[in-house]
Formats: C-alpha cells, sequence, structure tokens
C-alpha cells in the first residue's frame, strides 16, 4: 500500500486522532533503512499499549514494528494473551481469530495474498504467546513449518501462561513452581528453536529484546528470508516480571540475566546455506549500491 | 480467481484465465442455458466450485467428503482454483479457510460429522469475524459408536453458530446452492459465512441427473473491498481498532459491545432472507397446503417424504408438504402461514434427536400439533412406507379413526 492510501481529506484533519496524523506525517513507509531508531520520533505503529508497567513486551512490541522492512504491506496474526491486548493499538492490519490457531490463519492469510497480489510483496508475521506456538498451537505451528509456509513466526516466551494469571507452559523452565505445576514443572523446556531447525525453518534466533539493534537485525533477517526462501521463528524472551515476582523496573536486568553465557537464552540463531546465501547477496548488492552513490 | 493488483474487480462479460466469462448472476442462474447431466453428488460440488470463482480451497480426508474436495484439487491442477492445500486437520483448515477469507479470498471447504465437530470453535468466529466462507457438509453420524453413514444430527450443533445454512435435497439443489450460496453470503449487509449442508451418501454418492449452467460461465468474483469489516491485506488504512481493548474489561460497554455485534450476527442472517427468497424462490416450498396431514422437513428426508405423500394418494387420503431450503434463516413466518390448516404436522428426520421438529415448534402456535417422527439415525434408511406407518399409527394413538380421504 502507497502512501497515497493514508492521506487524510483536507477538510478532516482537525478531527482525526493524533495517532492518525502521525501515520500520515511520520509514517517511515517505503523507508529502506528504517529501524528502532526511529522509536523515539514516531509512534506511527504503536503509541499506547494496556499491558502491565514495565513489561518488556511492550518494549519487544516497539522493537518489531520498528524493525520489519515494510510494515505498509505487512499483516501480522496474533493469538490470545496479552499480545491480543497490545494488537488492537498496532496500525498494521492484524488477525486475532482463536487462541493457537495462528498459524493455521497465517497460512490461509499469505495464500490468498499470494493469489491476490502475485506480483507484489506482502509479508505476514505471526506474533504470539508461548502458549499459544507451544502448547494449544503447537501442531499448526509444526505443520506450518512442514509445508514450507513463506512468513515468520515470533513466539513472546515468558515461561508460562501469563494472562491467565501463571499457570505451567511447555516453555517454562523444569522445577518452576506455578499455578497447576504446584510442585515444580516436572519436565524440560521444550527445545522449539532446535525442533523448528529440524522442521524446516530457514532461519531461527533465540535471543531477549534487551539489545534493539540485535531485535533489528534478527526482525528484519527473518522476514525477508521468510518473503524469498521459506518459514523463520524467532523466540524472544519477554519475561513476566509479575508472575516472576520482579517490579517494573527490573525487567531489563532480568532479560541481561538470562542473556548471560550458558543461560537459557544466550543469543544463538542457525541458518540455513541457502537464507546464509540469500542475505550475503542482499548485502553485497547493498554495498555495491553505496558505492555506486558515493562515486556519484 | 482474480488478481485484484489492477485496482479493479474483473468485469461481467470479461474472461477469467481458463477463457470462462465472468456472468451477471441473475443471468447465469436464471437465463442461461442448462445442460443435463448424471453425476454423483461429490462430482456437482466439482462442476459447482468450476463455476465458482474460487480463489482458495482447503481440503481433509474424512468420509463421506474425501472425493469431493480431492474433485476441488484437480479444479486447482488444472487451474480453476486460485490455491489449493490439505489441511492437517479440521481445526486447522477451518483456521487456514479463516486466513484466506480475512486476505480476501473467495474460500470454499468441506467437511462431515466428526470433522465438523473437531473444527467448531472456528464456526462462531467465522461469523463474528464476519468471513463468508462456504462450506459444504456432507453430514454424516457423531461418534461414538464410530459411523460413517449418513446422520443429520450434526445440524443441530450448527444452528446457533451466526452461520447462514442451507440444507440441499438432491443433487441439483446443492449444485444450486453451492452458487448461489455465495452471492447471498457475500452480500454486504450480510456478510456471514455459509454451510450449505446435503445428506452424506444419500446425495454424495448417488448419481442423479442435474441440469448444469455453461461450463464456460462463472459468477463475478468476490470484491473483497465491499465488505463491512476491513480486508485484511494493507491495501487500505490500517486504523487502529480502540484506544482501550475491550477484552478482559470488566465493564458495562465491553458487555455490550459484544452483545450488540452478537445481535448484529443474528440480523444479517435475517437480512439474507430478500435475497435468498429471489434466489431460491423462497425460503420454504409448500405442497398441498390445505391438507390436515402435514409432512415437514429439510434434505433428503423431503425427498422421502414426497414419496410417502404419493403412497397416501394412492389410498385417496390427501397429505401435505413442507420443504424447509434454509435452515438459518429459519422461515418461521412461511411456516406459520403454510401450517395454518394443519391438524398433525409430522416431522421425518435422519438423526436422534429430532431437532428439526424442536425448531418448528418453536415457531408455531398450537406446538402439541407436532410429533416429532419418524426418525432414523446412525446411517438408517427412511423408506416412505415407514413415515406411512408412522401417520397412521400416531393418529391412530391421536384417536383418528380414519384418515381424510380425498
Amino acid at each position: 500500500m502507497g502512501r497515497e492510501k493514508i492521506q487524510i481529506n483536507e477538510e478532516f484533519w482537525d478531527i482525526m486522532p493524533d495517532d492518525y496524523k502521525d501515520l500520515v506525517n511520520h509514517s517511515t513507509y517505503g523507508k529502506t533503512d528504517r529501524g528502532w531508531k526511529d522509536v523515539g520520533s514516531s509512534t506511527e505503529l504503536i503509541a499506547e499499549h494496556s499491558l502491565c508497567a514495565g513489561c518488556p513486551e511492550s518494549i519487544a512490541f516497539r522493537h518489531i514494528m520498528a524493525s520489519m522492512p515494510a510494515p505498509e504491506d505487512t499483516v501480522m496474526v496474533g493469538s490470545t494473551g496479552c499480545t491480543s491486548l497490545v494488537f488492537p493499538m498496532v496500525a498494521v492490519h492484524n488477525i486475532h481469530s482463536l487462541f493457537g490457531n495462528q498459524n493455521a490463519v497465517a497460512t490461509g492469510l499469505k495464500r490468498a495474498l499470494n493469489v491476490r497480489f502475485p506480483n507484489k510483496n506482502k509479508d505476514v508475521i505471526v506474533l504470539a504467546g508461548d502458549g499459544a506456538t507451544v502448547d494449544i498451537g503447537l501442531d499448526m505451528t509444526l505443520q506450518s513449518w512442514f509445508r514450507g509456509e513463506r512468513f515468520t513466526t515470533i513466539c513472546f516466551d515468558n515461561e508460562l501462561y501469563a494472562n491467565t494469571g501463571g499457570q505451567e507452559s511447555g516453555l517454562m523452565q523444569k522445577g518452576f513452581v506455578a499455578k497447576m505445576a504446584p510442585v515444580g514443572k516436572k519436565f524440560e523446556k521444550v527445545r522449539l528453536p532446535e525442533i523448528a531447525r529440524e522442521s524446516g525453518c530457514a532461519y531461527v534466533a533465540v535471543l531477549t529484546t534487551s539489545k534493539p539493534s540485535l531485535v533489528e537485525r534478527v526482525v528484519r533477517q527473518a522476514v525477508l528470508i521468510a518473503r524469498e526462501i521459506g518459514p523463520t521463528y524467532l523466540q524472544i524472551y519477554t519475561p513476566c516480571i509479575l508472575e516472576i515476582g520482579k517490579q517494573s523496573m527490573e525487567g531489563l536486568q532480568e532479560m541481561r540475566d538470562a542473556e548471560a553465557a550458558g543461560e537459557r537464552f544466550k543469543f544463538r540463531e542457525f541458518i540455513t546455506p541457502e537464507a546464509q546465501a540469500f542475505i550475503d547477496d542482499m548485502a553485497a548488492k547493498k554495498k555495491a549500491e553505496k558505492l555506486a552513490s558515493a562515486a556519484n | 480467481m482474480g488478481s485484484h493488483e489492477s485496482n479493479g474487480m474483473p468485469q461481467i462479460g470479461s474472461m477469467n484465465k481458463k477463457g470462462q466469462i465472468i456472468t451477471d448472476p441473475s443471468e447465469l442462474f436464471f437465463l442461461s442455458p442448462r445442460t443435463q447431466a448424471f453425476l454423483t453428488g461429490s462430482e456437482v460440488i466439482k462442476e459447482a466450485v468450476k463455476r465458482a470463482s474460487v480463489d482458495f480451497s482447503v481440503a481433509y480426508p474424512i468420509t463421506p467428503q474425501s472425493e469431493a474436495s480431492s474433485l476441488v484439487g484437480e479444479l486447482y491442477a488444472d487451474g480453476y482454483v486460485g490455491d489449493y492445500m490439505r489441511g492437517e486437520s479440521e481445526f486447522a483448515v477451518m483456521g487456514q479457510c479463516a486466513g484466506g477469507a480475512f486476505g480476501g479470498a473467495r474460500v470454499f471447504t468441506t467437511t462431515a460429522g466428526p470433522g465438523t465437530l473437531r473444527a467448531f470453535e472456528n464456526f462462531p468466529m467465522w461469523a463474528g469475524s464476519r468471513l463468508p466462507i462456504e462450506v459444504v457438509f456432507t453430514v454424516r453420524g457423531v461418534n461414538s459408536p464410530l459411523s460413517i453413514q449418513p446422520d443429520t444430527l450434526e445440524i443441530a450443533f450448527m444452528l446457533e453458530t451466526g452461520m447462514l445454512l442451507w440444507h440441499a435435497e438432491d443433487a441439483q439443489d446443492l449444485f444450486d446452492y453451492i452458487l448461489k450460496g455465495y452471492i447471498v453470503a457475500e452480500q454486504p449487509e450480510v456478510h456471514l459465512p455459509i454451510g450449505v449442508i446435503c445428506d452424506g451418501f444419500f446425495v454424495t454418492h448417488t448419481k442423479d441427473m442435474v441440469l448444469m449452467t455453461p461450463e464456460n460461465r462463472v459468477i463475478p468474483h468476490y470484491n473483497p473491498y465491499a465488505s463491512p469489516v476491513t480486508c485484511m491485506d494493507m491495501e487500505s488504512p490500517p486504523v487502529r481498532m480502540m484506544r482501550d481493548p475491550f477484552v478482559m474489561k470488566s465493564n458495562y460497554i465491553s458487555y455490550m459491545t459484544h452483545a450488540s455485534w452478537q445481535l448484529e450476527v443474528r440480523a444479517a442472517i435475517e437480512r439474507s432472507r430478500k435475497h435468498t427468497v429471489q434466489l431460491l424462490d423462497g425460503l420454504i416450498e409448500v405442497e398441498n397446503p390445505d391438507a390436515e396431514i402435514m409432512l415437514v422437513s429439510s434434505g433428503t428426508a423431503v425427498s422421502q417424504s414426497r414419496e410417502a405423500v404419493r403412497l397416501f394418494r394412492e389410498q385417496g387420503v390427501k397429505v401435505g408438504l413442507v420443504k424447509i431450503k434454509t435452515i438459518r434463516p429459519f422461515p418461521g413466518q412461511e411456516l406459520r402461514e403454510a401450517l395454518k390448516n394443519a391438524k398433525h404436522i409430522f416431522v421425518p428426520e435422519f438423526n436422534v434427536a429430532g431437532w428439526m421438529a424442536k425448531e418448528i415448534k418453536s415457531v408455531i402456535d398450537r406446538s402439541e400439533r407436532v410429533i416429532a417422527g419418524p426418525h432414523v439415525a446412525g446411517g438408517m434408511t427412511m423408506p416412505p412406507e415407514v413415515i406411512v406407518e408412522e401417520v397412521e399409527r400416531s393418529l391412530a394413538l391421536r384417536g383418528k379413526k380414519e384418515l381424510i380421504h380425498g
């Protein structure tokens, strides 16, 4: 969608909400080097949210929205949970339908957009919690990867069911005492990144949202690879500070602790040779363009 | 299927990539020449989909719809359907259908019995999201014990999903309803999913004579920009839906929002009436409206009832018939009018619950006139003699010694 479609009729300027005016005035549509640094100057895609104060999920949302390569042609699919409180305030088309069916919905959506816009990139990004991705929706998560569906799946891993009040989830750590795990969780954290790699994902990354530049790089890479090569998966630690007994200002430190060497969210990524070649090729082209423009 | 990039819908009179002419629906249904074919119900589904400008179809094996959904795959291979895939379960299939419809595609799928129940959570979501997906239910028994046989019990579960539900009596209805269903379901003031129901095996696996519209003509493409809700393709301004999400808010506004939208979905079902009446020539069909004994049903139970009416006629007994074509919207006013002279109303059904009898009782006066039966279930057939016997036995119990002759 081009910028012309979001313009406001002159006579309506005074009654339009500020965030829509912001979209018209400051949208980064078509900007190839958009990224997390735009977050401070532009609230076009997400401004307010209704998550708890200091929730790392809200930071992750901002970084992801700022990093997607083409928000003007991106449709997001969410699921039930804390993320579904945010999506109504996100200014890209987004779908909530049921709990756990997000990768099935994204499959149909991506295929419909391919049929309708055969010569245009329409990116589809799934963003859901760990309960939706790994427990209730695991079948559809995996099957979409087996089929090689061309979209990105992002899991906000807070290692429990946050929205329903802190119950055990498959991505919870072994031994953690939670609701529905009254004597501690009895099995290991599900190794979904490894499963993703074996299930056909062309790119997989595990990270926290403590470093915006890292989030920017992996999100951009994941969306572009999904567009051209195959399914991609990002698992981002967004701790539920409420349920692990932390204060509002302690989210960032919690993420830093969890990504230290040897910890479960130490940054790691997997990329297929084909996807790596694509990324290298893209970087080489960009470099050549830069050189050419410098020469001019 | 149409590419929407040129910012305009393919026009009536133009050709799709298979050389089929996009035709005004009224012209196609009522004016174009029809040719006779002798086909199974499954083949009829294929022939209708071939003429339906379908963008996306999802399949999953379950008897008795497996053949039909495989045949739709052949249409895809031949280029008549935009995209096609096998899903991993009916719950996923209906989610994939939802994604396709959210993205502005015309979507077609089929399921039956256990598949319908496996998929169930999706149906009210489709309606609430105003997705005009068409699903053909080739109804069959619901477990347990395991049954693959024809049975209409699953329709009872579908009644309050917010979907339009049309029940085909035979292959001809099935062909017409699949095409006409899209036209009604996609009206901007309706814009709801539609279930076109046919009785498994009795319709899907038997051959019947069908009058088909020309093979080289199709109904117009779905226009997602005439939808009452936003098409999720980022081709319209991404207005933030809410400042403050209603979900999780325990306040009157959130309750009211949900309740009023649910009422609106039901109002949209009612608004489908005028379009449906026009295309299906009424929501019901009546034979012998002045008879004291009436047989009322839907689906193949109507065909069996027609035969029972004939057997009675041979005995010199006048019995009437009402065929219910649409279960949602339910033809309450039409039934009250058609049954006003009836003294005994029999409702033959292929299920153990007798849900159709309950539906009829809920909309007519003097509901004690309704006799819920005969019922057969689990795949049993209902020979017309069974209906005749039920009428005779029940009327004897009601103290009516002799049937009315003439």
